[in-house]
């Protein structure tokens, strides 16, 4: 029944996509944290950018967004992101628009758990000396994170799924494989199937894995 | 020559240590701190009362910066309050800060709470930080709660942690901020009781509150504020048994009566 599997590689196409998401998700929390601090940040020129950048971009499309680090980036101002490999370059270039764009969404989920730190926490922090990275870094970044787990995991389970759209400029993961299967075979509805549960078991465990984290980690109050 | 410094050394124990002058400032129309002068010496206990909305806390807070102010200078042994950045972080740190819902910070341990500021600011190593708060928490009674959170402490215990917080960085001057306004009343005592102790050792206080027997029996000077002003300012005997000003009068008979 699952003999249209055979002669493709469809646990490396979902490599791929676990490669894609693993990347994106690390470099997206790190400058999604960047633009939290910057949009909290005493500075109003970092103000101003954060809002501007999480306005933007959150309301770009994201195929938009793909296709132009592809037909934009590299073909036109010629960013080949270290490689003149057209995979590695694709891959590489669909990283740094998963990043662009996922930030702005971890950006807003962790601003508004630094909205859920009492304000007298950042004032204690202040009151014994610690300079306002400190504070933001020690504690109330610590304690806006527990709180947002929950909003993040959602942020993550959005990301795995919306690597698809890396099929938009040929990187081999697993919708672009789905796509040439069903072109190639005839039980287009089984492969569907074979591949939404393919996602399912990325995100299913995630989403409860961080639903438990995030029930361990609670701040009590 | 030994003369001369120990005579040197008198003059920096008797100077003053908090200077505010002609402080002014607005909450939007609100005119919270109107003119405000006020000297308090090292090793003096100062204790500010007044009724709701007369600017006390708001003075309370204006002295570690955590308030701007709209006009006049706070110095704190001698040098001005810098404006943000470095210069007042390492001013605050010679400020110790107690607040009235305590603020310990909630996803760290009591211990580490304790020695957090002293490793991050001070810069101390982390051995002697510990040994420093293990002292420190013994002396106002916590020492066995060292590993639990803050949320697993009762209100009185937090606040005494929160005392602690304060007294590891060494500061030259204790600022309360209606300490036990938040405590159920079984818990005020075991808080002021530290408060006499710290009073009693010589530590330069101001204090916010409501506690009448406290600013009877430690304070060394009681300031009276109403309306953004400081109304009047004596000895605590004094002001409890012959207040001058009508309007501390008033204050006295509505709280002591009953």
């Amino acid at each position: 029944m699952f003999d249209f599997l055979e002669g493709y590689d469809v646990l490396g196409a979902f490599w791929t996509t676990v490669q894609l998401t693993v990347i994106s998700a690390v470099g997206s929390l790190i400058w999604g944290t960047l633009l939290a601090a910057m949009r909290v940040s005493p500075v109003p020129l970092m103000r101003g950018f954060g809002t501007a950048y999480v306005n933007i971009v959150r309301n770009i499309p994201l195929t938009v967004i793909i296709v132009f680090t592809s037909l934009g980036l590299a073909d036109i101002f010629g960013v080949t992101m270290g490689s003149g490999d057209f995979d590695v370059r694709g891959f590489r270039l669909a990283v740094l628009g998963f990043v662009a764009y996922t930030a702005a969404f971890v950006c807003e989920a962790i601003r508004s758990g630094i909205n859920t730190v009492p304000v007298g926490q950042a004032e204690a922090a202040r009151a014994i000396g610690l300079s306002f990275s400190q504070t933001l870094r020690l504690i109330v970044l610590p304690q806006a994170f527990r709180s947002v787990i929950g909003p993040l995991a959602n942020v993550l389970i959005a990301l795995t799924k919306n690597t698809t759209v890396a099929a938009a400029i040929g990187v081999a993961e697993a919708a672009t494989l789905m796509k040439t299967m069903i072109e190639n075979e005839a039980q287009t509805l089984l492969i569907g199937v074979v591949f939404a549960l393919g996602f399912v078991v990325l995100t299913l465990p995630t989403g409860l894995f961080l639903g438990w984290l995030s029930k361990r980690l609670a701040v009590k109050r | 020559m030994t003369e001369v410094s120990v005579a040197k050394e008198d003059v920096a124990a008797t100077g003053e240590l908090v200077v505010l002058k002609n402080v002014n400032k607005h909450f939007g129309a609100l005119h919270v701190l109107q003119d405000i002068d006020l000297t308090i010496a090292r090793g003096e206990v100062v204790v500010v009362i007044g009724p709701s909305g007369s600017g006390k806390s708001t003075l309370c807070r204006t002295i570690n910066r955590l308030e701007t102010i709209d006009s006049g200078t706070i110095a704190i042994d001698g040098k001005p309050l810098p404006a943000e950045g470095k210069a007042l972080a390492k001013l605050r740190a010679d400020v110790g800060m107690v607040f009235q819902s305590f603020n310990l910070f909630a996803h760290k341990t009591v211990l580490e709470n304790v020695m957090l500021g002293q490793i991050k600011v001070r810069k101390t190593d982390k051995k002697k930080a510990e040994e420093k708060a293990r002292s420190l928490l013994d002396r106002v009674g916590v020492g066995s709660q060292a590993e639990k959170y803050p949320a697993q402490l009762s209100g009185g215990q937090q606040q005494r942690v929160a005392i602690a917080r304060a007294l590891a960085m060494d500061p030259k001057v204790m600022l309360f901020d209606e300490p036990t306004s938040a405590l159920d009343p079984e818990m005020i005592n075991e808080v002021l009781e530290v408060m006499q102790q710290l009073a009693r050792d010589g530590m330069t206080m101001i204090v916010v509150t409501h506690e009448m027997g406290f600013a009877r029996s430690a304070a060394n000077r009681v300031v009276f504020m109403a309306d953004g002003k400081i109304v009047e300012e004596a000895v605590p005997d004094q002001f409890f048994s012959n207040p001058r000003s009508d309007r501390a009068k008033d204050f006295l008979s509505k709280i002591l009566h009953h």
